[in-house]
């Protein structure tokens, strides 16, 4: 992938509208996606495909697992922390267990074409739009 | 023990009493702190952050660790559905002197970060024998 400098600053703005919003908005529709659920995940679109990006820091990415359906992605895996014997704990704020979640997108995904990628602790899923769900112009004859 | 479900922890802004001149949020990591008998370790969720972009630094005893988040990653993505705000991470903790300043280590591994911090010798818990 080939990134140009962002004006950070531009992007957090964005972000921040978008957060507002979706509170007010139903975008997703009915499903099973819930906030508050882990990962937090936040959905991006890239020219006509969408990139899903949530933060799961961690994780061992042959525990994440990703599925596609029509327009549904599921996440699950483990977040493990492990902790030797013998230590005593001043402070505990990770937290470790297992997820799993699905999110109802607005389009339908070519399941054939979805690529992921783990790295840093952000797992990136791209998620290309199904051809058949690609709206096509017509001409008027 | 069947694993717990997963939920969701809030980041929490950093306050700080100084301010930056660089634009962005800063958000708190969250922290685990472990002690053995000779080392303390401290631990630090920072996704997205890579490990060229982490600073660590300790002066009078302040552990000051930044971690700033590339952010020409997202560039050209347009934000559709957000739960989550993205920024750099920054937090500072005051250790004691029984640290071996010297033998600090650190590693990053997907997005976390442990520190080792060595306790000097004089510090390092003795078994002492009555005899």
């Amino acid at each position: 992938m080939v990134f140009r400098i962002a004006d950070p600053f531009d992007a957090l703005l964005d972000w921040q509208r978008a957060l507002d919003s979706v509170r007010h908005s139903d975008w997703f529709g009915a499903g099973t996606a819930s906030s508050g659920a882990f990962p937090p995940i936040n959905v991006f679109r890239k020219e006509d495909d969408m990139v899903l990006i949530a933060e799961i820091p961690g994780a061992d990415k042959n525990k994440i697992d990703i599925q596609v359906k029509d327009n549904q992605v599921r996440l699950s895996g483990k977040k493990e922390i492990t902790r030797g014997d013998g230590v005593s704990v001043h402070r505990r704020e990770r937290s470790s267990g297992e997820f799993d979640r699905v999110l109802t997108l607005p389009a339908e995904i070519d399941a054939g074409k979805v690529k992921a990628e783990y790295r840093n602790g952000i797992l990136a899923v791209f998620l290309p739009r199904a051809e058949s769900d690609k709206p096509r112009s017509i001409t008027i004859g | 023990m069947s694993p717990q479900d997963l939920e969701v922890q809030q980041k929490k802004e950093l306050e700080s009493r100084e301010e930056t001149t660089k634009t962005g949020r800063y958000f708190v990591p969250f922290t685990d702190i472990h002690e053995t008998a000779d080392a303390l370790t401290v631990t630090m969720e920072m996704p997205g952050v890579d490990k060229q972009n982490i600073d660590i630094n300790l002066e009078k005893n302040i552990l000051a660790v930044t971690g700033n988040v590339d952010f020409s990653a997202y560039d050209n993505l347009e934000p559709l559905y957000a739960e989550y705000n993205v920024g750099n991470y920054a937090r500072r903790f005051t250790i004691s002197s029984k640290i071996d300043q010297n033998a600090i280590a650190a590693a990053m591994e997907d997005g976390v970060l442990t520190i080792t911090l060595p306790k000097t010798k004089e510090a390092a818990a003795r078994h002492i024998k009555v005899r």
